[in-house]
């Protein structure tokens, strides 16, 4: 049985296997992280004039449509090969959803909420803290979700240029057309996809508010 | 007192005055309503008392003091603001959003949890019931009673409000306006409310501004605006029962005669107004009405006429 024989493997060779995925966990919390400490604080500046949402989301639209090995392609040839071209592709993979969903989060606010909140008195820094952010969460974290899920498995692509990770399992298996050292890598990406996809969406429905 | 001096407002890419070298003086503790056809200029006008909006030309001065010159949190934080959506935050329990004002003027923690239980009783909600409720779990009276609420929190002199009954069905609107006139009576505040609605207006104002195209054509009194509309627009927009409405203004006991010992009509409220009254003599087909008094006792008698004449004789008065 392939799978029995990827567990015993795994089992076995429990150090080389630890390395891998804590390689391609390091990428994905590093890359979500940027992305998000870039995406978040520019989706709130650019979602209150219109000129500069459209142009943000319009880019980060475009930015999706390019599938995710390109974007690891494409950082070879400037950056090389190993953990910063990586890096860098899956930030890049990372910010389209998060800026869309915070744009979003942003632009559905009640109008009339940010209108009271000015009327009484709130500045911009508490109408951004105190009604803005908390406001906007649920569908931040829905980007977080989109996010999270497109870079597990951009992740499994680093191995191309030299990122590492559970991919390495996946084209070495492919190479030697093993089919349990495929699953190694396989099984463990799509498992941390299902864990991220409940994780946020519990998150997600734990901070949306009933209107 | 709010003086409103040479207010000109024209929007950037506008070259429409919004609103057009406007003078109004509201006197400390009395309630003006504004009233007017939609883009007349009203709601621009009352958000530049607390400066969400900023005059072009002209000054607001409240109790002879420049607004211009205030910090606009500042000043906001002092003047309640009341819209038709009525904006609670969604996220926050209902005493929190009571403690809005209260929280950014730094009030102790007591102060505060007192106020939220005295103004949830002012409003009519019941404070165990409500203060941990969220805004989506409360009726759209209920609603704009928090609201209220919120605006009152840091007892500010001056309220603004903005269609504060627009989004409230018939019957509710009643009920909400008599509770808000009297909680608003008993603080001695003043009102500025924006309305298009014409009954609300002779309802809730001491006094009414009439605006149409950014200008303010007519202030006064319900009663005399009523009785001499200042133009012809002012006269079709008070509509052709004006004359009725002049009625509800007049309560029965400012016409009524001693009581009659004969007692075969019918009675109404010594409360009531003339509008009421004559609706009833109209239904019923009678001469006159017994005016009683809240133990039930006859207090005056009301005749017919007395009603029909009564337009003639108040203004005269």
């Amino acid at each position: 049985m392939i799978v029995t024989d990827a567990i015993t493997w795994i089992l076995d060779n429990r150090s080389t296997f630890m390395v891998a995925f804590n390689r391609h966990m390091l990428m994905c919390v590093i890359s979500l992280g940027l992305a998000a400490l870039i995406s978040i604080p520019t989706g709130f500046m650019v979602a209150r004039s219109p000129r500069a949402a459209f142009v943000s989301v319009n880019t980060a639209g475009s930015l999706r449509s390019i599938p995710s090995l390109a974007i690891l392609a494409a950082t070879m040839p400037f950056l090389g090969i190993g953990l910063l071209p990586s890096l860098v592709a899956l930030i890049v993979l990372a910010i389209p959803p998060l800026l869309l969903n915070t744009i979003l989060g942003i632009r559905e606010i009640d109008p009339a909420v940010l209108n009271a909140a000015k009327g009484m008195g709130m500045g911009r820094r508490e109408i951004l803290w105190q009604i803005e952010l908390p406001l906007a969460m649920p569908s931040i974290i829905t980007g977080v979700r989109t996010s999270a899920i497109q870079v597990i498995g951009g992740a499994a692509l680093a191995s191309f240029i030299g990122g590492g990770g559970l991919g390495d399992f996946v084209n070495a298996g492919i190479a030697l057309m093993n089919m349990p050292r495929l699953l190694v890598g396989a099984l463990p990406i799509a498992l941390l996809a299902i864990v991220a996809e409940i994780l946020f969406g519990w998150l997600e429905r734990r901070f949306t508010q009933k209107r | 007192m709010i003086k409103l001096e040479h207010i000109t407002k024209v929007y950037p890419g506008s070259d429409q005055y919004a609103v057009e070298n406007l003078d109004l003086e509201i006197e400390s503790g009395s309630t003006v309503t504004m009233i007017g056809p939609s883009g007349c200029g009203k709601t621009t006008t009352m958000r530049m008392i607390n400066r969400l909006e900023t005059p072009s030309r002209g000054r607001v001065l409240v109790d002879g003091h420049d607004i211009a010159h205030v910090d606009p949190k500042a000043l906001r934080r002092t003047i309640g603001y009341v819209i038709q959506q009525v904006g609670l935050f969604p996220h926050m329990s209902i005493e929190r959003n009571i403690a809005t004002v209260p929280r950014l003027l730094g009030w102790e923690r007591a102060e505060t949890e007192r106020r939220i239980d005295e103004l949830l009783d002012l409003v009519g909600l019941d404070p165990d019931v409500m203060r941990k409720r969220l805004p989506h779990e409360l009726s759209g009276g209920q609603r704009q009673r928090v609201g209220f609420a919120r605006a009152l929190a840091a007892d500010p002199d001056i309220m603004l409000m903005d269609e504060p009954f627009g989004a409230i069905d018939p019957i509710t609107r009643v009920r909400l306006q008599d509770e808000f006139r009297q909680i608003l009576r008993k603080v001695s505040k003043t009102v500025v409310i924006v309305t298009h609605d014409l009954d609300e207006a002779i309802k809730m104002g001491d006094r009414i501004a009439i605006m149409r195209d950014g200008r303010l054509l007519q202030y006064d009194t319900p009663e005399a605006i009523l009785a001499n509309p200042a133009n012809d627009f002012v006269e079709s927009f008070l509509g052709q029962d004006r004359a009725i409405k002049r009625l509800a203004l007049i309560n029965v006991r400012q016409m009524m005669e001693p009581p009659r010992n004969v007692g075969v009509t019918r009675s109404i409220s010594e409360e009531a107004n003339l509008h009421a009254a004559l609706s009833l003599i109209l239904a019923e087909r009678l001469d006159g009405l017994d005016i009683v008094g809240a133990d039930g006792g006859r207090v005056g008698y009301l005749p017919r006429e007395r009603v029909l004449s009564a337009q003639y004789e108040v203004t005269e008065a």
